[in-house]
């Protein structure tokens, strides 16, 4: 069947089986930052915005986004460049294999609400998994970001 | 994996039903449980084109359209303020916002999960089904109906009632399956119990009686021991039968104590 969707700002136009998930058709266009991590709904690595909103794309059909407009980090570096040397700071990453997931969910919890409690941000990353535990670091990273935000 | 040879977005919610009629043939909702089987699907129907994603208030209730995701379902604004919070509380520990950005209320309905927390809450709110064919049925009906029996969910809808809610659950870990739902709702002078997770699908448990002087600390203790005493309970890989029957007095005790601090 064909598709036509935009990605990270272009119009595609594709051809695609039915059962193509949305993780695979961004990845075969070089969106290599979607990763397949769990493929049970559980990690976040795969998340892309659709329509602005964080979703799963291993779980979702490439040929429901026709007509959409999907983005992934590869779209959104100038937004993630904000923050992401925050999260280096504080020593965060360690393998760095959740990283795109993380900054993906970040990017979108900052824009619902760009002024989110400690909780809000532990609420809205909750499926965002971690392997190395590096989930205080992530926090005191965007919680370091806020903080230089607010004092201008 | 799930394999799928025909994709088709419904342009009606009767080719929608005609297609589901199809054994191989099947509804996607936001494919969070779909995505995780092993089946060889005909065509996939995608009910994404039929306006299905809309929340619709009127005089008497709230309308949440099937497609609605459970996102959208937990922020809405009259939702919250009827259940006092309680549908977002429910739905909190549903693996994370990503997830439930798709995951929609149809399919979570329509799927009839033990374990569920949509369930549960659903059940607390005395919501409705509205099936295609087989109309509008209690949320019990609905359980109840034969899964041979193929609809298509159209929407859910939520009485505008005055009640007090409290939900609760118990979790191994915050975002896994819930070991027990629970919730306790205060209305009209009446005041049930929701117990789902048990692992056996939500069911309904009125006080008979026990709260009659009022909540105290005794008399919740009773609703909580009688609730525990009259469900059925059973062992999965998230936990026994015992401990299921043990939280459960636990949880309907507390959240009738917080019902009663709600209510000043
Ligand atoms: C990893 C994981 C963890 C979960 N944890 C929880 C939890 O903690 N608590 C909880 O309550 N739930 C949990 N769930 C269930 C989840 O919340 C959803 O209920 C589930 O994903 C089904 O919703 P869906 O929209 O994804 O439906 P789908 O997976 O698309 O569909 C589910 C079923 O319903 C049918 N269907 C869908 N929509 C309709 C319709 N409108 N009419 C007729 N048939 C329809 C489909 O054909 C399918 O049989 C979890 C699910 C997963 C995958
Ligand atoms: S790969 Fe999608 S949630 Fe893990
Ligand atoms: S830094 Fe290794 S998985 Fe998060």
């Amino acid at each position: 069947m064909e598709i036509k969707l935009t990605l990270n700002g272009k119009a595609v136009t594709a051809h695609i089986e039915a059962d193509t998930l949305l993780l695979d058709f961004v990845r075969a266009r070089g969106c290599l930052s979607v990763k397949r991590g769990c493929e049970t709904e559980n990690c976040g690595l795969c998340t892309v915005l659709l329509d602005g909103k964080p979703i799963l794309s291993c779980a979702t059909l490439a040929a429901r986004a026709a007509g959409h407009h999907v983005q992934t980090l590869e779209g959104l570096q100038e937004e993630a460049a904000d923050f992401v040397g925050f999260i280096a700071d504080q020593g965060a990453e360690q393998c760095g294999f959740c990283n795109p997931g993380f900054v993906m969910n970040t990017i979108a919890l900052l824009r619902e609400n760009p002024d989110p409690t400690d909780d809000e941000i532990r609420a809205y990353l909750a499926g965002n998994l971690c392997r190395c535990s590096g989930y205080e670091g992530q926090l005191r990273g965007i919680r370091a970001y806020l903080d230089s935000k607010k004092e201008g | 994996m799930l394999t799928i040879r025909e994709y088709v977005r419904a342009k009606s919610l009767e080719e929608a039903y005609a297609l589901a009629q199809k054994r191989n043939n099947v509804v996607l909702g936001g494919m969070g449980w779909l995505n995780l089987q092993k089946r060889n699907v005909g065509t996939a129907i995608d009910l994404c084109d039929l306006g299905l994603d809309a929340i619709e208030e009127t005089e008497t209730d709230y309308r949440v359209g099937a497609m609605v995701s459970l996102r959208a379902f937990e922020q809405h604004q009259g939702l919250q303020t009827l259940s006092q919070g309680a549908i977002a509380e429910s739905l909190k520990g549903i693996v994370g916002v990503q997830f439930r950005n798709s995951a929609t209320v149809g399919g979570s309905v329509y799927a009839r999960f033990g374990f569920s927390d949509v369930t549960t809450i659903l059940m607390a709110l005395e919501a409705k089904v509205e099936l295609y064919k087989a109309g509008v049925l209690t949320m019990e009906e609905f359980a109840a109906l034969p899964r041979t029996q193929r609809d298509i969910l159209v929407r859910i809808i939520i009485p505008k009632v005055r009640r007090s809610i409290c939900y609760l659950s118990q979790r191994n870990t915050k975002t896994d399956i819930p070991v027990l739902t629970c919730a306790v709702v205060h209305r009209e002078g009446e005041t049930f119990a929701v117990v789902g997770a048990c692992p056996r699908p939500a069911a309904i448990y009125p006080d008979g009686g026990v709260l009659a002087e009022g909540i105290t600390e005794e008399t919740a203790r009773a609703f909580g021991g009688k609730v525990a005493a009259e469900a059925v309970f059973g062992s999965n890989s998230r936990s026994g039968a015992d401990y299921r029957r043990k939280v459960a007095a636990v949880l309907v005790r507390r959240a009738a104590l917080a019902l009663k601090e709600q209510e000043g």
